[in-house]
């Protein structure tokens, strides 16, 4: 069959959910809300369709192919064109993006009905699906590029989609200006990571003259001979890139705060696909990384580093959401820590698997929120409680027996048990690091256990034990459009870890062909077991101390780790007071030089300059007009003085 | 034959005369006047030079000043006249509307 015919469909994965966009853009409002979810979904799943033809192409021919669609820029000898990239990396990540985005678009149907219900606003539903299908363009362009520039237009409009579904219900949140303020705190704080990314691409171009992957790939073992140094700012630059849109040390504080959007966004867009985004750009550029060791310990410790201290946090927090945001932010950090490593395909792995039950997760969250709001409103009590409140959950596997489910599945694959998905691939990257990173293990290896016992305390305190709350006992399951993509997803938590599984390795050699050798991360049984044994460890331990918390009625309980932690705890519970130190160092600094320049600066003196300027002209005009009193003999006698003076200037010159 | 200087001090007399006049008092007609007055300086100026000189282009100027203030004068008195109707008087500081 003549497959390579389908590589040049490969502009249809980005204008597909462009049109998609732009028919709900112009009809979606007046032909209803089924219409305008419907077609996103369609497009999003026309892209997925796409991508696996794209696969099976690759599959007959897997060095992959470079489809030109138009010129960009031409300036001189440097050349920018719009190029699209149709390799095994790239389709893995269309796959994911489109795959896990199209069952993402169908549960918002069912989710943002209730939404835009409980927020009241009917017209931002396709609002809401119009971003979202711009969000899919955006990542697909950013996937699909085949040079660095391209990839920045979709890492900037990924970045514009988050901001947008951050402050979707903008007037939101906390002082009605909550949400608008998370949506700027993650635009400015990936804004940082942004520079290091331009930055790094201005190195790039300076050093290599082109920004084309394949040329700047190939040019690199040169550059990094004759000048080691700049390839490592290039690297270090592009991690401080990583670091904004992946949220890891020291710019992950943005992440927490996105959760102020809508459930399935943070599913999407802050946990399965966009902030993947960084670790794919190091898979990418990994031809630069493996020439440059100092920044790959770099890029290792800051992964690793992240992963533990994100986990710490998330063990004590109690907003459902809250708590799932800090444990993608600790995944996110094994995956860095993986590419770092240089197992690049374990780190893609992660990448893959974490998308499925993570989004599962997430999702499965918007599912608890939403019953819970049900719950609320059911109970008649009038009071208002917090929906993401884990403290007013407890005993809802009765109520929501589908959501639990599939929350278990999704939580076991976070925690890594075997053979859930996420076993896996945790299990290569921790099996890399026990390859000669031995620091690198431990610290993986603990964040793995408190990552176990964070899933194994939301778990139990969502679902286990007495309800906490006049609306827990009411919740009810959520509708068959919001289950399904749940389930499914549940499946693909299951069985992810066929994709790379030990001793097949089809991951692996698929990847090969972008990647060329990679480490071979096999599968070690010391490691698997040891990690198998922490999960266990974990999950056992959260439910020694949780199991058995059961007080109605009693928010105000002590967590049970307050007690047996102490200050351990309440720092933990406080997120390390970093958003804080961010606060003390640039925050407050940035406000009293924009209070300067706006107070006694701008106020004092250009606006005094202005003002002055106005009176002065309007005082001179009052003096003047004295001198027009309409009497004629005073003007004749001020021509006569005037007259004068000229003439006794003539006279005496 | 006379020092030209009397004839400028005259002048300069006469004109100041006109200054004053013009500038003090209050009747339109005699402001008038007064101008007339301070015209004639001029002349007697032109006159003069044109004497000591020994020229007639000072005396031909004189002429044109002549014809330009009976023009200029046949024009005022056709306000004054005008003024005087709308207003009863032709006291120059009562014609003070035009002001900022």
């Amino acid at each position: 069959m003549q497959t390579d015919s389908f590589f040049s469909l490969v502009p249809l994965v980005v204008f597909i959910p462009l049109l998609g966009l732009l028919i709900n853009l112009i009809l979606g409002r007046r032909l209803g809300e089924v219409f305008a979810g419907v077609v996103a979904s369609a497009a999003t799943a026309l892209s997925f369709i796409i991508a696996i033809l794209l696969a099976v192409a690759l599959g007959h021919s897997p060095q992959g192919v470079t489809i030109p669609f138009a010129e960009w820029i031409k300036i001189g000898s440097f050349q920018a064109a719009w190029n699209f990239r149709v390799d095994t990396l790239s389709v893995v990540m269309m796959l994911v993006v489109a795959g896990v985005g199209s069952l993402i678009h169908i549960y918002s149907i069912g989710y943002m009905h209730n939404d835009v219900r409980h927020n009241g606003d009917l017209s931002r539903f396709t609002r809401f699906f119009i971003f979202m299908n711009l969000f899919i363009a955006a990542m697909m362009i950013l996937v699909s590029a085949d040079n660095f520039l391209m990839l920045f237009v979709g890492w900037e409009g990924v970045g514009l989609c988050s901001y947008l579904l951050i402050g979707f219900w903008f007037e939101k949140g906390k002082d009605g200006i909550g949400n608008a303020l998370a949506a700027k705190k993650a635009f400015i704080t990936n804004r940082i990571g942004d520079f290091g990314l331009l930055v790094a691409m201005f190195l790039i171009f300076w050093n290599f003259g082109s920004l084309d992957f394949s040329t700047v790939f190939a040019a690199a073992p040169q550059v990094a001979a004759a000048h080691p140094t700049t390839l490592l700012l290039i690297t270090l630059f592009m991690l401080l890139g990583v670091t904004g849109k992946s949220a890891q040390l020291p710019l992950y504080v943005w992440l927490p705060d996105a959760m102020a959007g809508p459930t399935p966004v943070s599913a999407l867009i802050h946990a399965a696909t966009m902030v993947t985004a960084g670790v794919y750009l190091v898979a990418r550029s990994s031809a630069f990384y493996a020439l440059v060791p100092a920044a790959q310990t770099a890029v290792t410790w800051v992964g690793a580093a992240t992963a533990l201290f994100a986990a710490t946090i998330a063990v004590a927090q109690t907003d459902i959401k809250k708590v799932l945001a800090y444990s993608t932010i600790s995944q996110l950090g094994f995956m860095v820590a993986a590419v770092g490593m240089g197992a690049t395909v374990a780190g893609m792995f992660h990448l893959v698997t974490h998308s499925f039950f993570k989004a599962l997760l997430f999702l499965a969250a918007g599912s608890v929120i939403q019953a819970m709001e049900r719950g609320a409103h059911a109970s008649k009590s009038g009071i208002e409680i917090d929906p993401q409140d884990m403290r007013n959950m407890g005993g809802l596997r009765k109520q929501i027996p589908v959501t639990f489910w599939v929350y278990l599945i999704g939580g076991l694959a976070l925690a890594g048990l075997v053979p859930l998905a996420g076993f896996f691939s945790k299990d290569e990257i921790l099996a890399a690091a026990a390859k000669g990173h031995l620091a690198v293990f431990v610290v993986l290896a603990l964040a793995a256990f408190l990552t176990a016992f964070y899933i194994g305390r939301q778990i139990v305190m969502i679902f286990f034990g007495t309800p906490r709350s006049k609306a827990a006992p009411h919740a009810s399951e959520s509708s068959r459009v919001v289950t399904v993509p749940l389930m499914i997803l549940a499946a693909l938590s299951v069985l992810g870890g066929l994709f790379n599984f030990p001793g097949v390795s089809t991951l692996e050699k698929w990847l090969a062909h972008t990647l060329g050798e990679t480490t071979n991360a096999s599968f070690l049984w010391s490691v698997a077991g040891a990690s198998l044994l922490l999960a266990l460890l974990g999950l056992g331990l959260a439910w020694l101390v949780y199991g058995h918390v059961t007080h109605p009625q009693q928010k105000e309980q002590a967590d049970p780790l307050q007690s047996r932690l102490g200050a351990l705890y309440t720092g933990m519970q406080h997120k390390w007071w970093v958003d804080e130190l961010y606060a003390f160092l640039f925050l407050n600094p940035y406000h009293a030089i924009a209070q300067f320049t706006a107070q006694p600066v701008d106020q004092g003196v250009i606006n005094a300059a202005g003002d002055g300027l106005g009176r002065g002209a309007k005082g001179l005009g009052t003096w003047l007009r004295r001198f027009q009193n309409g009497f004629v003999r005073s003007y004749a006698l001020w021509m006569l003085v005037g007259l004068a003076a000229i003439l006794t200037y003539l006279v005496l010159r | 034959m006379i020092p030209i200087v009397y004839y400028l001090a005259l002048a300069v007399i006469l004109f100041s005369l006109g200054i004053l006049g013009v500038l003090l008092r209050k009747n339109a007609i005699v402001v008038f006047m007064s101008l007339e007055l301070m015209f004639n300086a001029a002349n007697l100026v032109f006159i003069t030079f044109a004497n000591y000189f020994k020229t007639l282009d000072g005396q031909a100027l004189v002429i044109f000043v002549m014809t330009t203030a009976a023009a200029e004068v046949a024009v005022g008195l056709a306000l004054m006249v005008m003024i005087f109707r709308v207003k009863g008087s032709i006291d120059v500081d009562q014609m003070s509307k035009l002001k900022g």
